[in-house]
């Protein structure tokens, strides 16, 4: 195997600085969407006092988990020692940063007092899991960003493996934060599950690698670099193997709750009476996220196509989002168990199943936060060296023949 | 010495008067803000040595009866009094800040409906204190669960958090607010079981409401202090939290349930 050659992208075409456009004008709309929603007030979204967790709420936190998932190729290759891997390691911790960039910009934005920021940054309640995030973020921009400059600094090779490991141990400790501010809910039906913390690390393995390979294939594509199939391949069966994975938490979550009589309520919530939500959780999570996929990947017919496996990967992400969107405002949706046995009703909703329809501002805000990150990955690409110059089979399969 | 080194002196002690009055004006309304913001006049009253609590019983609780929540809205200045438009006039009744409700249970089996009002129960071991990132969701020494309103960053992770949905989030600016309860933008409230009152050993506004309409339903008082009205009764006839099963101790207690 060669050593890999890094090379900035050429970027003076038409069609790049049209991604650049399109890619800005989104940002522009999110940051005019923020400014909407902060000038009077939250009244304006669609969220209320019992969905208070909207859509920008689903992009920030799919994007925040998908970031740790697009560090896999880099642990893949310094900690578990794959060198066919080694070539994307550097793009991969690029992703991973503009992915948790871009969803911390939906969060932040999305605060009731995003102008009190330097008050979460500086004041912590150390019970809290939240507090605890916003350590695991601001120490994966810390450690990756020292993981990237191992590797792109040749003198400082020699660190790439101890600075991968902490960001793999780091990304882990990340994902399982995330997936607990869900599961240390105790007063939820559909949340208040040790499953979540895992469950949301393997969501992480599938999004993060599923986005990186939609990046991979279009940027070597756009610019008429060479991408081997041995890389792809790899890369594709991977994220076959990361789907199933969801898929099979995804079952053992619901089978629990199905098991256990005071969660039949939320379960058929969800999995049966819930309306929008059981839609999405049937067509957008189960059927286009996870079996589409997985027979696309893995059909003899379409498995070796770049394009069908992109759109493979499209719909990971959109079965992602759909999941998120189940997660977060789906388990809200479901009313508090005040009175197990009784039925309800007050003033204030309670008993009834919470409504909610985002609004345009929201979703512009959550592309916005998909947005930066693409454009930060596009920007980099152009100005550091982050992408090989081949991925063709013989600059990154060691046993390949001819 | 001459006369350049005297004016050059002169000049010396001027510039240094001058910098140090310039200096004390600077800091003087910090020190002084600082003093406003560290008295704490009726709030010192709150110790450990108390835990304040309220007695519900569901019986004597009449189901047409909402004097409890008009007193609230009353002194708290949240939602719309005899007709009167809410301080939130944009946001949408889902949007509306509810600090307390009546909430009306039919038992399915029997058909026995009940009334009861229902507001932040304020839990010893409050989930909302524990997930707030800023500590701004906090308890007084006195089992008081209130949120600071100067380090709410709106995250709405407590309103995730709570058992008994008692906390709103306030989704526009806001006027005409009450000087003992002031509220802003952005930031999540609740019933604070009147803490203004209470520190001048008086009841919440709620409770009085209830005695007024000569219901009797609420009882308040220092659950610590076992000669007390509440401890009493709680002694002689118990009383049930909502959501025992999640443990939190909550300083709301009901009968009749």
């Amino acid at each position: 195997m060669k050593k890999p050659v890094f090379k900035q992208i050429d970027g003076n075409t038409t069609n790049y600085w049209m991604l650049l456009a399109l890619l800005g004008s989104f940002v522009l709309a999110a940051v005019g969407s923020h400014f909407y929603m902060e000038h009077g007030g939250h009244y304006v979204t669609g969220m209320n006092n019992q969905i208070v967790w909207g859509l920008p709420h689903v992009f920030a936190v799919f994007l925040i988990v998908a970031a740790s998932g697009a560090l896999n190729i880099a642990s893949i290759s310094s900690v578990f020692g794959k060198t066919a891997y080694k070539p994307l390691a550097p793009l991969s911790t690029l992703v991973a940063l503009a992915l948790l960039a871009g969803g911390l910009m939906v969060l932040v934005l999305d605060l009731g007092r995003p102008d009190r920021l330097i008050v979460a940054m500086t004041i912590y309640n150390f019970k809290s899991i939240f507090a605890w995030n916003m350590i695991l973020y601001n120490g994966f921009f810390l450690i990756v960003g020292i993981y990237m400059w191992t590797m792109l600094q040749r003198n400082m090779n020699q660190y790439s493996k101890v600075a991968g490991f902490s960001a793999f141990i780091w990304r882990l400790a990340l994902t399982t934060g995330t997936g607990s501010i869900f599961g240390f809910l105790v007063a939820r039906q559909a949340y208040d599950a040790a499953i979540m913390a895992p469950m949301f690390v393997v969501m992480s393995f599938s999004f993060g690698l599923a986005i990186f390979l939609l990046i991979v294939i279009a940027s070597y594509k756009w610019t008429n670099r060479p991408l081997g199939d041995a890389m792809f391949k790899r890369l594709k069966n991977l994220l076959g193997v990361f789907v199933a994975g969801v898929l099979y938490f995804v079952i053992a979550q619901h089978l629990t709750n199905l098991y256990a009589t005071e969660h039949h309520g939320v379960e058929a919530f969800i999995l049966r009476d819930g309306g929008i939500y059981t839609q999405l959780f049937w067509y957008g999570q189960i059927i286009i996220g996870s079996l589409i996929p997985l027979a696309i990947i893995y059909h003899p017919a379409t498995a070796n196509s770049r394009s069908a496996i992109s759109i493979a990967s499209i719909f990971v992400v959109l079965g992602g989002l759909a999941q998120m969107y189940v997660i977060i405002i789906g388990g809200q949706a479901y009313p508090l168990e005040l009175f197990p046995g009784k039925e309800v009703s007050s003033s204030f909703f309670d008993g009834m199943v919470n409504s909610y329809s985002p609004t345009l501002a929201e979703a512009l805000l959550g592309l916005g936060g998909i947005a930066v990150s693409l454009l930060m990955v596009a920007f980099a690409v152009k100005v550091l060296r982050f992408l090989p110059e081949s991925l063709a089979d013989e600059a990154v399969d060691p046993h390949h023949s001819k | 010495m001459s006369n350049s080194d005297n004016h050059t002196n002169n000049y010396r002690r001027k510039f240094l008067a001058q910098s140090a009055a310039v200096a004390g004006l600077a800091i003087t309304p910090g020190i002084v803000l600082n003093q406003v913001a560290h008295a704490k006049a009726d709030a010192d009253k709150a110790t450990s040595a108390n835990r304040w609590g309220i007695l519900i019983d569901t019986n004597k609780c009449n189901k047409g009866c909402t004097d409890c929540v008009t007193a609230c809205k009353t002194e708290n200045g949240w939602g719309s009094v005899d007709g009167q438009p809410s301080s939130e006039i944009h946001s949408n009744k889902e949007q509306q800040a509810q600090w307390i409700r009546k909430v009306t249970i039919t038992d399915k089996q029997t058909g026995h409906v009940q009334s009861l009002p229902l507001m932040c129960q304020h839990c010893e071991t409050a989930p909302c204190v524990d997930v707030c990132p800023t500590g701004a969701s906090m308890k007084r020494e006195d089992g008081i669960v209130q949120v600071d309103k100067h380090i709410c960053i709106g995250c709405r992770y407590c309103m995730m958090a709570c058992p008994y949905k008692a906390r709103s989030f306030i989704h526009e600016k806001l006027e005409l607010q009450k000087a003992t309860e002031p509220r802003g933008i952005g930031t999540v409230e609740s019933c604070d079981m009147c803490s203004h009152r209470v520190d001048k050993d008086q009841n919440p506004a709620c409770v009085d409401a209830c005695n007024k309409a000569e219901h009797g339903a609420m009882i308040f008082g220092d659950l610590k202090d076992a000669n007390s009205a509440i401890s009493q009764e709680l002694k002689k006839h118990g009383g049930e939290q909502i959501r025992a099963d999640l443990g939190l101790n909550t300083g709301v207690r009901y009968q009749g349930l």
